[in-house]
């Protein structure tokens, strides 16, 4: 009992922080709730989720959230699956014997992280440009691939690297081929990597408008550019109501994340007891 | 015939790796060899060697003030951080558990929300301020600073939250049995073994700080405050400065020589344990 009183419990410490995230965290979202949910005249109204819903009558419903979403959707798609499909190899490789030793060249992929992204950026385009490559859709895909690569490799990298190799070995010894041994014990051993690569990629491509900007053309934008560009042009309750449908969304996508992760960690472990 | 495959298989696996490394260095080392280039295009014909690019990175005052105000607000706010989120980890750390999660989860809500609607909340915080609050305040250097630090401290947590976790809690307990206060038991015992996890969240704050393009590029209105990427967000816009291939080369340069330094000292002692 004595003791128990003496454990120091300095929870103190953590109150500034706690202040600054209040202060700094929580107001500035209940701001985008206040923002999106008041109309012109001040008071509580839906009209801007009406605009971007329903339109004006002047201008089309769907450009204002459906066309821009769906754009968003399929080029973080796009992006996504294939930096996964450029990754996955490379993280097995450099997973796999003899580079498994070689952590020089594990290095190398992450060193363009500590390079600012958009001078990784300004290089990429301007070999483009020399090579002929026009701004639009495949350029931006392209610039969102060289830019998230290294968020990709590493989740991947790190699960396979960390992989209990018994489990492949096992497999191969109970007569499994090559391509059934990935397919059946690395891959679904590699999922929680794969699902923290693509959630290191998919959301953060919504609000990249600086690569869209950049290497895309007229056609070409994510919904980060068209919330820019709402408060840019002072219409503060079109771009809340558009950050609030985002800020929806994002809670999904790491409802998702979560949901899929505790799935596929549950799965080895439930085979195992 | 098994040997031969095996060779084959490593054959392909080196070339996987030099292809993607091929496509992820070229970019940048045709920039810095194009610095020192006449040549209007980066991977065109070379014309004649110069280090006017150099002379002129030196001169362009906008240049110089951007890379200033980058470093400057990424020292400060990476400083701030580390000193907020040490504090916090260790509040957190000594929280009961239910109050614990909910903190860890209120400080994860910058880390995984949308950038720009975190960027839009921290505009739109100014906005009701100055407009509805009637407070004279504006858009400042200061402001980038403050969103800077908020938006780094959480990964500040994640570095030394897992150090804290490791710590013997008889050491601190010790010093408290030997009649050290707390505060003095907090600095002269916790303190000094959080040191390395203090430098490496301290590393990661000011690289993100350095990276960040949303959240500056929608704070910095009115203010004229330009940084590194929003600098050449704009000249790629424009149409390229060619100052900025001398930037990219004396930045690679500088990424380079602290990553070898940082390896080497901790090759150096590593060896001498």
């Amino acid at each position: 009992m004595k003791r128990k009183a003496k454990v120091f419990r300095p929870t103190v410490f953590a109150f500034p922080y706690l202040a600054v995230t209040l202060v700094f965290v929580i107001v500035p979202l209940l701001l985008i709730l206040v923002y999106a949910f008041r109309g012109q005249d001040g008071n509580f109204s839906l009209e801007n989720f009406r605009l971007i819903f329903c339109g004006d009558g002047v201008n089309d419903a769907k450009d204002f959230l459906v066309r821009p979403l769906l754009k968003t959707l399929g080029i973080a798609a796009v992006s996504t699956a294939i930096c996964l499909l450029i990754a996955y190899p490379v993280a097995y490789v450099l997973s796999s014997q003899p580079f498994r030793k070689m952590t020089v060249i594990a290095l190398l992929f992450v060193v363009p992280m500590w390079i600012n992204f958009m001078l990784r950026i300004f290089a990429l385009k301007s070999i483009l440009d020399t090579l002929g490559m026009e701004n639009g859709y495949w350029m931006a895909v392209i610039g969102m691939v060289y830019d998230f690569f290294p968020y990709m490799l590493l989740p991947i990298y790190t699960v396979l690297a960390n992989m209990d190799k018994s489990y492949v070995e096992a497999s191969r010894d109970l007569g499994a081929n090559p391509v059934r041994t990935f397919c059946k014990v690395t891959l679904p051993l590699s999922l929680p990597g794969i699902i923290s690569g693509i959630s290191m990629m998919f959301m953060p491509i919504f609000s990249s408008y600086a690569i869209t900007g950049t290497m895309g053309d007229n056609h070409t934008s994510v919904i980060g550019s068209e919330i820019y560009s709402a408060f840019h042009y002072y219409e503060y309750g079109h771009g809340a109501a558009l950050s609030f449908v985002l800020l929806i969304i994002v809670l999904f996508v790491v409802w998702l994340g979560n949901f899929l992760t505790r799935r596929s960690q549950k799965a080895p472990k439930g085979g195992k007891a | 015939m098994n040997k031969t495959s095996s060779r084959v298989y490593l054959a392909i696996r080196w070339a996987i790796l030099v292809t993607v490394l091929l496509f992820i260095y070229l970019p940048l080392i045709m920039v810095i060899v194009y610095s020192f280039s006449t040549s209007k295009s980066i991977g065109g014909a070379f014309g004649d060697f110069t280090t006017g690019h150099y002379a002129r990175f030196f001169e362009n005052e906008a240049l110089l003030t951007a890379l200033k105000n980058t470093l400057i607000i990424g020292v400060v706010s990476a400083t701030l951080a580390t000193l907020l989120g040490t504090t916090a980890a260790i509040g957190i750390h000594y929280m009961k558990r239910k109050l614990r999660s909910a903190v860890d989860t209120a400080s994860q809500i910058t880390v995984v929300n949308a950038e720009i609607v975190t960027a839009m909340g921290f505009f739109l915080f100014i906005i009701f301020l100055r407009d509805t609050v009637q407070v004279p305040i504006s858009f400042s250097f200061a402001w980038l600073i403050i969103t800077h630090t908020v938006i780094t401290t959480p990964y500040v947590i994640l570095t030394v939250s897992p150090r804290l976790k490791q710590l013997n809690p008889n050491l601190l307990e010790a010093a408290m049995d030997l009649g050290a206060g707390k505060m003095r038991s907090l600095f002269t015992v916790m303190l000094p073994q959080l040191a390395g996890a203090m430098v490496s969240g301290f590393a990661l704050a000011f690289t993100l700080s350095l990276d960040d393009f949303v959240v500056t590029s929608v704070n910095n209105l009115d203010t004229g405050v330009t940084t590194i990427s929003t600098y050449v967000y704009d000249g790629l816009k424009r149409g390229f400065p060619n100052e900025i291939r001398a930037l990219s080369t004396i930045i690679f340069a500088v990424v380079l020589v602290a990553l070898v330094g940082y390896n080497v000292a901790k090759a150096k002692k590593g060896s001498k344990k």
